[in-house]
């Protein structure tokens, strides 16, 4: 499984290690702002999951254990990057300062988007596997037209990894040199099929045969991570081109909350994982190096406790959107059977008033 | 006004021309466009003066041409995708219906998709399987995209440069077997809205509505008609989704006879809906039942035997005649 060419700087008991390329260069503030962060994500995920089992949210996809991977991934990124995500990047999105109650219109099926893209520099979620990944490629040629020093940053899994809208990204990414870093989270599992089925070589080797570098990172080593990261987005950034991260991950939790994984995985493989957890060798390492005491953490505790709070009254606070609001924005311009469609709805009394 | 004499192919090439001088963020992509001027020379020259960063030769992946076009939309360039061949469309379908229709609803109205996606339709040319085909109806089915179809060169300059100046996302359908007829393009005055219908003839029997390559084929069988005295007025729908009903209604007002003419098969097509529509709003001026003159339910036949397959003149004249025969 984990093999020599898995960068990693902090082991699962929170040592460091020594890498011949990477080193991170964190101080210990912004190590402790990384445990925050995926503190606040994995606060978010859970609050989530008990939003849906109450019935409040149609569905949620987890993103328990994956925190490290969109963590590292998301604080390497420059304000004025951009992310194509796909529908479990939460931890890139509160990255990217996406206001949570935001991120759960989707799941709370009052949207189908539910933030201002432009505003966030990160793009809606994509839900058709792999589509994103044309749409960051085509982005970042907008980016090389416009001669502007920015990188574009698209995510997917290893189930997507097999569609052809990605492996289409690859080759126009490699022809266009486009300044855009592929970001696969494997996280072993595309709902029951595992990743061995998706790909015989390991992910991150299949950038080579399109031409360009492919790196696997430990996805559960936030240091990692951010380093592998950031130096990809460098180098898209300055004309260097495409990048294939690999970040070699685990999903703890389902699919979504409408999985049943016992199904399909052994107990035995969960338990492997779950002492290679993300958040607790950063916090074994912030206690043994940087002498953190526990008033520190039991502050961040606080912080996602009210965060989400707030979230849940958030969501509770989201009604049912006016019937006749499906009209708006459907074209950009006058649209007969749109005129239509919203006259019939007024005068049947299914949605008041005119739009 | 300054009228010049050319064939649809050059109309489409002026009108891509003339809408890269006046818009920076236009860029053409596609499969075979710059050097070779594409396999219908309507970019030809156009890399040459343009340059290889705004009419991109792409790899071939339709679903990447259409795809990235997105991407580019979302940071602001208007991007005209050549699809080789309506058959070939296929592989970009999910972009098309999932992405590009979705994209300015999801983001509630952030998004402007205004991308172009051209498509060589329809039959007539004497080619081989995919290269033939009809595949508008897929398309006009889908809420968030709009289709037209040119069916004259002055059309076709003028509406290709409509179509990119419009913030919606535009399937622009091109009869390829009339890309080499010449008629006058106006190149002062448009000839109307992009979504608008025409009259391209007028007559008081029967009004025979089509689009693309047949506007030509029913203007054929309005002449032959009328030396047999029929007066069928002759429409071109233009736009395809959605439909300009007025100018229809207003015909059928007076004729109170329906025909419709596409190369497609008639089962859940443009057709149909028309008969529907047009029935709907002109049941009682209607001395007939509207009938569709279509391509067969088959695969799109080898093109030795396509112009069985493809409306002719003779099968709108039977159908003509058939409303005809109706007393009512």
């Amino acid at each position: 499984m984990i093999d020599g060419e898995l960068v990693q700087l902090l082991s699962p008991e929170g040592e460091r290690v020594s890498h011949p390329e990477y080193q991170s260069s964190l101080s210990g503030d912004e190590i402790l702002g990384l445990y925050r962060d995926m503190a606040i994500v994995r606060r978010l995920c859970n609050e989530s999951t008990s939003l849906q089992r109450q019935g409040q949210l149609a569905l949620w996809a987890p993103v328990q254990g994956q925190e490290a991977a969109q963590i590292g991934a998301g604080r390497a990124l420059a304000p004025m990057d951009f992310t194509f995500p796909s529908y479990r990047e939460h931890g890139i999105a509160w990255c990217r300062g996406v206001p949570p109650e935001d991120m759960l219109r989707v799941f709370r099926a009052v949207s189908n988007g539910g933030w201002d893209p432009q505003r966030y520099r990160h793009a809606l979620p994509v839900i058709v596997l792999g589509n994103q990944a044309l749409h960051a490629v085509g982005y970042a040629m907008g980016v090389q037209r416009d001669g502007a020093e920015e990188a574009v940053m698209t995510f997917f899994g290893d189930g997507a990894s097999s569609q052809g809208d990605v492996l289409e990204s690859f080759v126009w990414a490699a022809s266009f040199n486009a300044p855009v870093v592929f970001f696969c989270q494997n996280n072993q599992w595309g709902i029951s099929t595992p990743s061995t089925l998706q790909s015989r070589v390991p992910l991150y080797r299949r950038a080579r045969g399109f031409g360009f570098p492919g790196v696997r990172v430990d996805g559960n080593d936030v240091l990692a991570v951010h380093e592998v990261a950031r130096r990809a987005l460098e180098n898209a950034r300055v004309g260097g081109g495409p990048t294939l991260i690999e970040a070699y991950t685990y999903r703890m939790g389902a699919h979504t909350t409408s999985d049943d994984p016992t199904r399909y995985r052994v107990d035995a493989e969960v338990e492997v994982w779950k002492h290679r957890d993300p958040l607790e060798r950063v916090k074994a390492l912030l206690v043994r190096e940087y002498r953190l005491k526990s008033a520190a953490f039991d502050e961040i505790v606080a912080e996602a406790d009210a965060m989400a709070l707030k979230l849940r009254d958030d969501v509770l606070a989201m009604g049912k959107p006016e019937p006749i609001s499906m009209f708006d924005n459907a074209y950009s311009a006058r649209h007969p059977l749109i005129e239509e469609g919203r006259r019939e709805m007024v005068e049947l009394g299914i949605s008041g008033g005119a739009n | 006004m300054t009228t010049q004499t050319m064939n649809m192919a050059k109309a489409l090439n002026e009108g891509l021309r003339r809408a890269m001088e006046r818009d920076k963020k236009v860029l053409l992509m596609g499969e075979d466009i710059g050097k070779l001027g594409g396999v219908f020379r309507i970019t030809d020259g156009l890399q040459k003066d343009f340059g290889e960063d705004r009419v991109i030769d792409s790899p071939l992946a339709e679903s990447a041409i259409v795809g990235t076009a997105v991407g580019l939309a979302i940071r602001g360039y208007r991007t005209v995708c050549e699809i080789q061949f309506d058959g070939f469309v296929y592989p970009a379908f999910d972009q098309i219906v999932s992405q590009v229709a979705k994209m300015h609803k999801r983001s509630e109205g952030v998004y402007i998709m205004g991308l172009v996606i051209r498509l060589p339709f329809q039959g007539g040319i004497g080619a081989i399987e995919h290269h033939s085909e009809s595949p508008e109806a897929y398309f006009a089915h889908t809420a968030g995209l709009r289709v037209v179809s040119c069916s004259t060169p002055n059309d076709a300059y003028w509406m290709i440069q409509q179509a990119i100046e419009h913030d919606d996302p535009i399937i622009f359908c091109e009869p390829k077997s009339r890309y080499w007829e010449k008629g006058e393009v106006d190149l002062d005055n448009p000839p109307g809205g992009l979504f608008e219908t025409a009259v391209r003839r007028e007559g008081s029997d029967v009004t025979v509505i089509g689009y693309g390559s047949s506007v030509k084929t029913i203007l054929r069988a309005a002449d032959t008609a009328a030396s047999e005295g029929t007066s069928i007025e002759v429409i071109d729908a233009r736009s395809i989704a959605p439909l300009d009903l007025g100018p229809m209604v207003k015909s059928l007002e007076k004729t109170g006879r329906l025909v419709v003419v596409q190369e497609a098969p008639h089962t859940a097509s443009i057709g149909s809906e028309l008969v529907a529509e047009l029935t709907e709003r002109c049941f009682y001026s209607l001395r007939a039942p509207g009938i569709r003159v279509s391509g067969y339910h088959v695969p799109y036949p080898p093109s030795r035997i396509e112009d069985e397959y493809r409306p002719s003149v003779d099968r709108i004249l039977d159908a003509v005649d058939r409303v005809m025969g109706f007393e009512g």
